[in-house]
Formats: C-alpha cells, sequence, structure tokens
C-alpha cells in the first residue's frame, strides 16, 4: 500500500498551548484510519492540518511537515485545490441555508462546473452515496438546514463527496446523530474506502475497532501508539492504549 | 410510612405556609413596580405626540405638506425642507452606506484579531461618540473650507454620512456576526474562497439585518439639525410651487432647507409666526422618521420569519 498522507514531526501550538506535539505517522491510502484519544488531544487539530483550515485559527503556529502524496502542503500554492481534495464533515450537521440541491451542488460551482446536466448527475450521485437520495429525491428545492439532524448529516457527507475527493476525514461524525444513522453511516465508509483514504477521528472506541485498518491513540497531543487496528486492540504496547480502548480509563 | 402521616405529608405540600404567602405579595408587588415603571415609558412618547398633534391640528391638511413656506415662513407649507430632508437623507446614506457595510464585512470577515484591528474598533466606537456638534465643526472644515465644497447640499449630507457611518458599521458587523460560524467553515472546507463564502452564504443571509441598520439611520438623518446647521442647510430658499422643478428644488451645490433646521428657525427665528406652524413641522418629522422606524420594524419581523435556520 502506498502512503497517502505523511506526518513527519508536526507540532502545533493555539498561542502558549500545545495541541499537536512532534507528531509523526504514516496514512496509507485507501485504508480507512482511526484516531482515538480522550478530549483535548489533539484530534481535531490533526484534521485542520490535513486540508490547512489551522491556517484560519490565527494563533495557531504549525512545526514539521505535512505531505500528501509526497508534496509539503503548507508549501503548496493552491490552498483551495488541496481542500477541493479533501473532504471533511464535522461533528454537527451542517446544512447550508440553501436548498437541498444547492448544498450538493456548491462547492462543484465554486470549482468552476456550471453545467446543469453535470451538476444534476453529480447532485445524484452524491445523495446517493450518502444513501439520502431517496428521502429527499422529491423535494430537492427545500432547505438543506430543515432536514432532521441524521438527515443533514448524511447531506453533509454529501457535499463533502461532491467534488470527489481522494481524502475524506470525519470529525466524530456520529455524535449528534442517532445510531440507525450511525450504522449506515459506517456502511457507506466501508463502501468508499475502494475510491479514498479516509480519516476518522472519533470518540467512540468500538467504532475505530468496526471500521479502522489502522488506528492511532493520542493523548494530549502526543501520539502515543500507532498501528494495526486489531494489534491495537487485542496487543497494545501501550499501557495506557490498553487501558483506554478496554474502557478502563479516566 | 403510615396512611396518616402520607396524609399530612400531602396536606402540607398544598397549604400555604407563612413562607408562601410572603412570596405571593413579593410577587405581587414586584410585577405592579415593573409594569407601572414601563407604563412610565410609553408615557411621554403619547404626551408629546397628542399634545403635537392638537396643537397643530388647525394647519395639518395636505397641502401644509404640499406647499411652500410663504409670507416670511408665516404662513404656506413645509413642502421645500420637507424636500431638503429628503435630499439630504438620501444623499447622505447614499454616501455612508456603501462605505460602511463594505468596512462592517472587512472588519467582521477579513481583519484578524490583531492590534490594528483593535485600533480601528476604538476608533470607529469613538466616532459613533462624537456628539453631533463636532462633527458639524469637522464637516466645515473637511468638506466645506477644505474640500471646497462650500455650504451646500453635498457638504451638508457628507457630514451627515460621516455621523451615521459608524452605526452602519456597527450594525452591518451584528448582522454579519449572526450568520453561524459553522456555514463559513463548511464552505472553507469544501475550498470555497472568503470572497465566494460571502457572496453565496453570509451576505444574502445577512442583508436583512444590514439594511435595517440602515434603515434605522434615516431617522436618526432626518432629525439632527447641528450637523447641518452650518454644512448646507439655510433659512429659506425659494424653490418652484409646482412642476418638475419642485421635487428637484436643490443642486448639489445649492445651499438647501431641512425640517429640522425649518423647526429651529421657526422656533427661534422668526417673529410673528403662529405656535401651529411650528407645531405642524413637527409633527410630519416625527411621522416622517414613525413611518421609517416602523418600517424597518416590519422588515426586521418579516425576515426573521422566513429565517432560513
Amino acid at each position: 500500500m502506498n502512503i497517502h498522507i505523511r506526518f513527519d514531526n508536526v507540532t502545533v501550538r493555539y498561542g502558549p498551548k500545545t495541541a499537536l506535539e512532534g507528531v509523526s505517522l504514516e496514512i496509507l491510502e485507501k485504508q480507512i484510519f482511526a484516531v482515538i484519544g480522550p478530549a483535548n488531544s489533539g484530534k481535531t487539530t490533526l484534521l485542520k492540518c490535513i486540508n490547512r483550515t489551522i491556517d484560519f485559527v490565527s494563533s495557531a503556529k504549525v512545526r514539521g511537515q505535512v505531505l500528501i502524496d509526497g508534496q509539503d502542503i503548507f508549501r503548496i500554492r493552491n490552498v483551495y485545490e488541496l481542500r477541493r481534495r479533501v473532504g471533511m464533515v464535522f461533528p454537527l450537521p451542517v446544512g447550508l441555508p440553501l436548498s437541498v440541491y444547492e448544498n450538493v451542488a456548491y462547492a462543484p460551482r465554486r470549482a468552476g462546473i456550471h453545467d446543469r446536466h453535470e451538476l444534476d448527475e453529480r447532485v445524484e450521485t452524491c445523495l446517493r452515496q450518502a444513501m439520502l437520495w431517496d428521502e429527499v429525491k422529491d423535494r430537492m428545492n427545500q432547505l438543506g438546514t430543515k432536514l432532521s439532524g441524521g438527515q443533514q448529516q448524511r447531506l453533509t457527507l454529501a457535499r463533502a463527496l461532491s467534488l470527489r475527493p481522494k481524502i475524506l476525514c470525519l470529525d466524530e461524525f456520529s455524535i449528534a446523530i442517532d445510531p440507525v444513522t450511525t450504522m449506515r453511516i459506517e456502511d457507506i465508509l466501508r463502501e468508499l474506502k475502494s475510491e479514498m483514504t479516509i480519516v476518522l477521528v472519533t470518540n467512540l472506541v468500538q467504532q475505530a475497532r468496526r471500521l479502522a485498518d489502522r488506528t492511532a491513540f493520542f493523548i494530549g497531543g502526543r501520539l502515543i501508539e500507532v498501528n494495526e487496528t486489531e494489534t491495537i486492540f487485542t496487543k497494545a504496547a501501550n499501557r495506557l492504549t490498553e487501558r483506554y480502548v478496554t474502557g478502563d480509563f479516566g | 410510612m403510615n396512611k396518616t402521616s402520607d396524609g399530612q405529608l400531602e396536606s402540607a405540600l398544598f397549604t400555604a405556609s407563612p413562607l408562601e404567602r410572603r412570596k405571593k405579595i413579593t410577587e405581587t408587588i414586584a410585577k405592579w413596580v415593573l409594569g407601572a415603571v414601563t407604563l412610565l415609558l410609553v408615557a411621554p412618547v403619547v404626551t408629546i405626540l397628542s399634545y403635537l398633534v392638537v396643537k397643530a391640528w388647525p394647519v395639518l391638511r395636505l397641502s401644509f405638506v404640499w406647499e411652500n413656506p410663504q409670507d416670511f415662513m408665516t404662513a404656506g407649507g413645509i413642502w421645500a425642507p420637507l424636500v431638503g430632508t429628503f435630499c439630504l437623507v438620501f444623499l447622505s446614506l447614499l454616501a455612508a452606506a456603501p462605505v460602511g457595510i463594505l468596512a462592517g464585512v472587512y472588519l467582521n470577515e477579513y481583519a484578524g484579531d490583531n492590534w490594528a484591528t483593535r485600533i480601528i474598533n476604538l476608533a470607529v466606537m469613538n466616532l459613533a461618540g462624537v456628539p453631533s456638534i463636532v462633527i458639524a465643526l469637522f464637516g466645515v472644515g473637511a468638506f466645506v473650507l477644505f474640500a471646497g465644497m462650500g455650504r451646500s447640499l453635498l457638504a451638508a449630507s457628507c457630514t451627515l454620512a460621516v455621523m451615521t457611518l459608524p452605526v452602519i458599521i456597527t450594525s452591518t458587523r451584528e448582522a454579519l456576526a449572526a450568520v453561524p460560524m459553522s456555514f463559513r467553515e463548511a464552505c472553507w472546507n469544501m475550498g470555497a474562497t472568503r470572497w465566494q463564502t460571502i457572496r453565496t452564504i453570509v451576505l444574502p443571509n445577512s442583508i436583512s439585518g444590514i439594511l435595517t441598520g440602515v434603515i434605522l439611520q434615516v431617522s436618526r438623518a432626518a432629525g439632527e439639525t447641528a450637523p447641518i446647521l452650518f454644512t448646507g442647510a439655510v433659512f429659506f430658499v425659494p424653490v418652484a410651487d409646482h412642476g418638475w422643478d419642485s421635487f428637484f428644488p436643490y443642486g448639489l451645490g445649492d445651499r438647501c432647507m431641512a425640517l429640522s433646521m425649518h423647526l429651529f428657525t421657526l422656533a427661534t427665528q422668526v417673529r410673528g409666526v403662529s405656535d401651529e406652524y411650528m407645531y405642524g413641522t413637527a409633527v410630519v418629522l416625527i411621522a416622517l422618521v414613525l413611518v421609517v422606524n416602523s418600517l424597518s420594524i416590519g422588515l426586521r419581523m418579516y425576515l426573521r420569519s422566513r429565517k432560513k435556520w
């Protein structure tokens, strides 16, 4: 397997507070890579480094390198192109105050796709991938913000897929939605794995075990352990990892 | 727990204890005192309005609005100052609204949290607190003299614009800040630039609040006397009674009349003007302000009902 994303000694500070400390890890292509760890362990910061939305945090200072396909993303010129290649799904569902159709067509339009036929096709594909199509196909003009929480989260997923990203990042996507929707999205992720690399930040240890090929465990901005998921859950090298994944922690 | 003690407990729960009675009395007193104070607020407004309308009743005809002042302002109507006020308000907002809105967008959407931004914020806040007479003097210095506009409609409008600008900036920022940050983040994460995000998501969902802020400045600009006193408004300008010229009587370089100035003049400078003309002018000015304010309240209510999230 090829290395898709590589963190090379990455340190992120927000003012005096250190969010990530000397993190080095490799994320392999077309795998699901789970990141687990207690609150404040730097999981979200890790994701923000992948699509460089860390740039929007004015107090953040980043040292070290993040390489995607061998390219240092903190040195590339076209950061917007980078963000188009990385789909992001956040903990709370965000339906943009636009119609369902326009929610999904938003990113393609901004990227310069205006052909109606192509947009229609893309919107349908993404909504089908996110298993939302059947529920919304008759109300494409309804506001995305008026959908239910679970539907909005799948809408967010459809939006993240709308630019056919090579990398999909999910940040605790399941905390605001019901278990059934969670299971459906997990099924979606297993299918998407054949097309893209998935980075999954989760608080649900079992979710990581269900889905991930490899898992990394963080505490307080430090990478404690990274390995095959099965190894992490059965033969963790570090005592802390073992206690965390078995629920004996805190 | 046996039956009797159970029964006792329940009855104790529902009978009024001395504490409960005291609480109830306090509650009643609080309700009436707060209500009375609120009523006190309404009283001056109602008194002023009714007093003005009663006093002005003899002149309150449509022709009062429609006719020009006559006989050294002791007769006729208030058409010339009314049109003057319209011109002043329109031109001042034409200058202040774009600048204020664009500056507000910059400050809320682009500016980082650094010392430069903080200084600008402080400047905007201070500008909003500058007394209108000081703004008037600034207008004389900057527009009338330095920019060579002379005492004119243009100079007066610019001075009013300086006065309304900080409030428009502030209300624009508030309207923009009301759009959830998560919408912006969602767009940025999809590779949209800041401007694309502003144009497609932030502005369409805040334009109502921005407009409400601008409209509220109409009434403020219409009511102020000081800023136009030295910069362009005058006692009296002869204005055509009929036809096209009566609708656009003032050029940009002309001096003009204005309602607030007119009222001030009638009250202090002109001898032998009967009271009802003053009161009539005041009623029209207040009516204008009330209409504009209710317009903005109506707009806000309409848009709130259409809120998209």
